[in-house]
């Protein structure tokens, strides 16, 4: 099944001016428990996914209490400089949504 | 220590109206306090290094009209921080010159006004690290040195709670803060009334946002958050929100590296343990939260500066093949560039923003098979000159229309033009401070104002 079946919210946003943070939130507990034991997200694979070196992924983390997993990439240039893409980092999540979780 | 309620109407006070509905409900439900942000870092480098204001005054006016009469109706004090999104001595005194025309349109009776300024001269920041003060980096970066400081036009400091606890004890009734700490607006009066670090901050945290840490997504709701001995409460004020225990918590990490730490001058809060409990329909209790004090204080430094100036053309491509071959076409046209201007990075850069194919993720983006109808290409050329920016951009722009490719059928010309002309944009600018300087007194880098406002 892909990730955006399973997922409620799935979003990215600037963490300050160095960093762009992922969240992937399930709602429903079951498809939360599923996510999270599939092993198919975790700081390798998302490195691959984004295409960026394992040390530019600056944090991965599983937040129980917003039963999320959030990942943090630490951007190439500060937000705004020349030639930005997403001064919001607001729209880099899509390649999650087809994440296949077993 | 008492309970304390506080409202918050807007997360991020001008970028659009604040709604009304929400806002008079929370008014009704016996506020203490009326407090909202003003400022980010989100909104890029530029309003920061030009000194401007990213939000039309307009909905700045509007916000702050309808808080300033609600909170001298209800005798209650109101706080802005990060005053104008800046929080730079223009953006305090933009919303001082605000507060003062309305109170004198609406004729208010008098009331007490602080204001603190939180910019720091570059200058000061130059003479700490030339003798041997740190100016250290945050999020990895390298502590700042005198050839960063040199690309840096503007700083500000980052206030935490103590500048306003000292105007709420002056008495004051409106505070207009500069750059501060988005919590620490929200902890200033928490911790004023004896409630704890921990609660103070968490409240704050959660409040800053507004109706972001309440379901369903809504923006520009006010939501009401209570300081109780037992924990921190937050309620959603519009009748079709509300806060639960996975919306505050996903609160909690919005914008967030790490969900369980948010650091403010004095130290951190340490949200790990932190316990959430829905305790009526629309309202949801924190507990468990703590705060672990640093033995130094440490204020953040937020630093731009001008990198050069910008210019921008925009082109459509329809052509397939010129489609597929569409990086080819940019080389060739790099290539003109270059034997004119020598090769981009040296006295320019130039971005070519390809929308339909990897604009919006550059690298980031996976390979897809899918080809689009069309290309809309976005030029972006920077030099030091304006001028030559737009000479470069212009020709970085008709040399895809002029692009040799093989095989190429449409021989009159291989670019959609929709207006021809190069676009005038901001200058460039970069973050070039995201630092944090160590200080005995917290108070020492903001300089306070007080007056009465009679109309």
């Amino acid at each position: 099944m892909k990730l955006v079946e399973l997922a409620s919210t799935i979003r990215s946003k600037n963490a300050g001016v160095d960093h762009i943070t992922f969240d992937i939130i399930c709602s429903d507990k079951a498809n939360y428990e599923r996510v999270k034991s599939s092993g198919a997200l975790t700081k390798q694979s998302v490195a691959q996914l984004f295409r960026v070196s394992e040390d530019r992924i600056a944090s991965f983390v599983v937040f129980e209490p917003a039963q999320a997993i959030k990942f943090t990439i630490r951007r190439e240039m500060p937000s705004g400089c020349q030639g930005e893409t997403d001064m919001f980092g607001s729209q880099q999540y899509a390649p999650l949504f087809d994440v296949e979780i077993p | 220590m008492k309970p304390v309620r506080i409202i918050c109407p807007t997360g991020h006070l001008g970028t659009t109206p604040l709604e009304k509905g929400s806002f008079e409900l929370g008014c009704a439900a016996k506020p203490d306090y009326i407090i909202a942000d003003s400022g980010s870092a989100d909104i890029g480098p530029y309003p920061l290094g030009a000194d401007k204001s990213s939000s039309d005054e307009v909905w700045q006016r509007h916000d702050l009209e309808h808080m300033l009469l609600a909170a001298r109706e209800l005798k209650i004090p109101m706080i802005i921080g990060s005053a104008s999104d800046t929080g730079t001595d223009r953006g305090v005194d933009q919303y001082v010159g605000l507060i003062k025309d309305i109170a004198k349109q609406h004729k208010l009776g008098p009331f007490n006004l602080s204001y603190i300024y939180s910019e720091i001269p570059v200058d000061d920041l130059r003479k700490r690290v030339r003798s041997g003060e740190r100016l250290r980096g945050l999020t990895g970066r390298p502590d700042a040195d005198d050839a960063v400081l040199a690309r840096t036009g503007r700083a500000v400091a980052v206030m935490g709670a103590d500048p306003i606890r000292n105007a709420l004890r002056d008495g004051a009734d409106v505070i207009i803060a500069g750059r501060s700490s988005d919590p620490a607006i929200f902890a200033a009066p928490l911790l004023e009334a004896g409630h704890s670090f921990a609660n103070a901050y968490f409240c704050g945290k959660a409040m800053e946002c507004a109706s972001f840490c309440g379901e369903p997504f809504m923006g520009k709701e006010t939501i009401l958050g209570r300081a109780e001995a037992d924990g921190v409460y937050v309620t959603a004020m519009h009748p079709g929100q509300r806060c639960t225990p996975a919306s505050v918590a996903s609160h909690a990490m919005y914008e967030r590296i790490d969900p369980f730490r948010e650091y403010v001058p004095e130290g951190y809060l340490d949200m790990s343990k932190c316990h959430y409990e829905q305790v009526d329909p629309k309202t949801t209790r924190v507990t468990g939260q703590t705060f672990v004090k640093g033995d130094k204080v440490w204020v953040k430094i937020e630093g731009s500066g001008k990198v050069a100036e910008r210019a921008l053309f925009i082109v459509g491509i329809r052509d397939p093949h010129t489609i597929t071959n569409i990086d080819r076409a940019i080389d060739w046209a790099k290539g003109k560039l270059t034997e004119r201007f020598g090769a981009p990075g040296g006295q320019y850069n130039v971005f070519y923003h390809k929308y339909g194919q990897n604009a919006v993720m550059g690298a980031s983006e996976p390979p897809t098979n899918g080809k689009p109808n069309e290309l809309g290409i976005v030029v972006e050329v920077t030099c030091q000159d304006a001028r030559l920016a737009e000479t470069i951009c212009h020709i970085a722009a008709k040399n895809l229309f002029y692009a040799r490719l093989p095989d190429v059928k449409g021989t009159a010309g291989t670019a959609a033009i929709m207006s021809d002309e190069v676009l005038h944009a901001r200058a460039a600018y970069e973050w070039t401070l995201n630092h944090a300087i160590e200080v005995d007194d917290p108070l020492s880098l903001f300089r306070p104002h007080r007056e009465t406002v009679r109309s």
